[in-house]
């Protein structure tokens, strides 16, 4: 059955492969500060000035430490925030015009995974009723499709045998099997794109892997576009094709996974892989290199590149001053940083 | 007895009571510690790695069933002290803890520094001015800034108030440090900042730390010796260059071969299966179903086995 969808699948990847499925140009998400309730107080810049494309059945990956806007990035693309200036296209049609119904329509195309899958579950309802809703709200009115469906569906999230989890509440369930759930209940829809939110950070060591390589199986077998977006450089090499590296509301360098890890390019990444640790004996004999400071608050970024005061490389009067564009350093690979010029 | 090492636990068992019967979360615990190095003890969720650091620092809930074996810190034993000579001798006087999310333990309407202060002069008995200026020593050994003494815990960051966690557990300068994962809630960067700090501590004090982590990858940072925690029993003890380059438990091989790794090639596997309910451990070894390499006596509970030095408790070294 396997061979089945494969070949059935690899001729129609082929001529979808190079179709935008996810356009995002030029994207803005702000935030506005108010003073006592009204009274303008400036803006917490979240995502500033974002672009990329994500074609249909490939997974990307975005990095980058919390508070650099990755969240308010990825409600952004489920259509939960309203982005404050540039364009989200799906499928060739921009979000900005699709009304209430094309947003309804959107919102079915986009699955999402949870961080914390016992946060994501409400306790006081059994698996049957949480998996039921989206399909409801769907509009799937026969009750014996929904249950068919779910069936299937958790069939293919290897909860065997999946009558037996439908009356059980979520508590019941261990992490991994939570996790499963939230999983299940981004595919039932059948989207086409799916965001998951660093989905095996609450889990042990050893469900983590059994989660990822699920997840990547059913990437490949629907032919599924997936955000996966993480803080774990480690996890990001066994399960997507590009990596965004993400710091302050803005990309700082996109490229395949290999070529980063190869050829780390912006002195931000190259802390971040300094700073990622594999197990070994002698990382306890040595200190490693951090970047002094922290962050910068999204209310008042500083001028110029964003990375500038923490960075030991920044040229003074360049990085300081002018925002870095995007350099091409090899194919595919694109690093916002004036070292590069 | 063992005046050479600096903690002596034998035996340790703590059980609680609930409506389904004894939990068994710490079942006949055995390691001890040498002055100046650090522990890492390694397990999954529910194996009961906080539970005996509870056990250790005897900040028991009240459902226990049992508690019992035996505790020396530096020869002397533990268990015969009552919780009042406990608290006023042992914890935070020799021992300290950094709980779990500790960033968020603060107390929020207190100033940092009060609190940083605050076990110094309980366990202590100094004075505040001397507590304060303890605690200004302890804030430059960690990293933050003196003038934070007078800020409030929501004015710092996570890694930030991490570090006033970690300066709240040495302000009465213990022989031993508990750190419940430390860095879990933590970025990448803040973590390698962090590890950092610990191993500045670790040269400049001379301290001794256990660290309790699922994280093996960061475990590394700090491990002079690794235990690894399997369902309430320590199954492996080993020194961290030959249980990183070359565990002998079963759980230990699996565990590590679990870890996801940014350089080299070795695709990551999981463990089929999951830990057994503490309230009715298996019979025998208590991986013995999730094993791959179980044979006809893992229905029997394996003895520990001495191998060159290193611990583990597996009939496969018998």
């Amino acid at each position: 059955m396997v061979t089945d969808t494969l070949t059935n699948v690899t001729p129609a990847t082929a001529v979808k492969q190079d179709q935008v499925l996810l356009s995002i140009q030029n994207l803005r998400v702000w935030f506005e500060l108010r003073r006592w309730g009204f009274g303008h107080a400036g803006y917490v810049r979240a995502v500033d000035g974002v672009s990329f494309d994500i074609h249909c059945g490939e997974a990307i990956a975005i990095v980058g430490e919390s508070g650099c806007g990755k969240s308010s990035l990825m409600k952004t693309i489920l259509a939960i925030n309203i982005p404050t200036e540039g364009s989200l296209t799906f499928d060739g049609k921009k979000l900005s015009d699709m009304g209430r119904a094309g947003t309804r329509w959107y919102r079915s195309q986009v699955g999402y995974i949870q961080q914390d899958p016992y946060g994501a579950l409400p306790p006081f309802m059994s698996i049957q009723r949480i998996l039921e809703e989206p399909l409801i709200i769907g509009g799937v009115k026969n009750k014996d499709q929904r249950i068919a469906r779910i069936l299937k569906v958790m069939s293919e999230v290897k909860m065997h045998p999946p009558e037996d989890f439908l009356n059980k509440f979520p508590h019941m369930l261990s992490g991994g099997q939570q996790q499963r759930v939230v999983i299940a209940r981004s595919m039932l829809l059948e989207p086409k794109l799916i965001v998951a939110d660093e989905p095996v950070s609450m889990l042990d060591a050893s469900v983590r892997v059994e989660i990822l390589k699920l997840l990547r199986g059913l990437q490949e077998q629907h032919d599924l576009s997936f955000i996966y977006i993480t803080h774990d450089l480690s996890t990001v090499r066994y399960f997507s094709r590009r990596i965004f590296v993400m710091y302050a509301g803005r990309l700082v360098e996109k490229a395949r996974v290999d070529d980063l890890i190869r050829n780390p390019c912006h002195p931000y990444t190259l802390a971040l892989l300094a700073a990622s640790s594999d197990p070994d004996a002698n990382n306890a004999l040595r200190f490693r290199e951090v970047p002094p400071g922290e962050p910068p608050s999204l209310v008042t970024p500083p001028p110029g590149c964003r990375f500038h005061p923490r960075c030991s490389q920044a040229i003074a009067g360049k990085c300081d001053k002018q925002d870095p564009p995007d350099f091409e350093v090899e194919p595919d690979h694109f690093v916002s940083c004036w070292l590069f010029e | 007895m063992a005046q050479d090492k600096l903690l002596r636990v034998e035996e340790l068992l703590l059980h609680f009571r609930t409506q389904m019967g004894a939990v068994q979360a710490v079942d006949g615990v055995s390691f001890d510690l040498d002055y100046g190095r650090s522990m890492v003890i390694l397990g999954e969720s529910g194996c009961g790695k906080t539970s005996m650091a509870k056990a250790i620092l005897r900040l028991l809930p009240r459902n226990v069933s049992s508690y019992t074996g035996h505790i020396y810190l530096e020869g002397n034993e533990l268990m015969h002290l009552n919780d009042e000579e406990y608290r006023q001798n042992i914890r935070w006087a020799a021992m300290s803890l950094v709980p779990q999310a500790a960033m968020n333990s603060l107390n929020p309407v207190l100033k940092v520094g009060d609190q940083v202060a605050e076990p110094a002069m309980v366990h202590l008995g100094v004075r505040k001015d001397e507590a304060m200026a303890q605690a200004r020593r302890m804030f430059q050994h960690v990293g933050v800034p003196a003038d934070f003494l007078n800020r409030y815990a929501f004015e710092l960051s996570g890694g930030m108030r991490q570090r006033v966690a970690i300066a709240m557990a040495l302000v009465t300068s213990p022989r031993l440090i508990v750190l419940d994962e430390p860095t879990s809630a933590l970025d990448v960067l803040t973590q390698a900042n962090i590890f950092n700090v610990l191993k500045r501590l670790k040269k400049e004090l001379e301290a001794s730390f256990i660290l309790i982590t699922h994280d093996i990858a960061t475990s590394s940072e700090l491990a002079d010796d690794v235990a690894v925690m399997y369902a309430g029993h320590i199954v492996e003890i080993s020194d961290a260059f030959r249980f990183f380059e070359s565990p002998l438990h079963p759980y230990s091989k699996k565990l590590m071969a679990s870890v996801p790794r940014l350089r080299g090639d070795k695709e990551p596997d999981f463990i089929i299966g999951q830990p057994p309910s503490l309230l009715d451990p298996p019979k025998g070894c208590r991986f013995a179903d999730r094993c791959p390499s179980r044979f006809e006596k893992c229905g029997q509970e394996p003895p520990t086995v001495d191998k060159e030095g290193r611990k583990v408790k597996c009939w496969l070294y018998v």
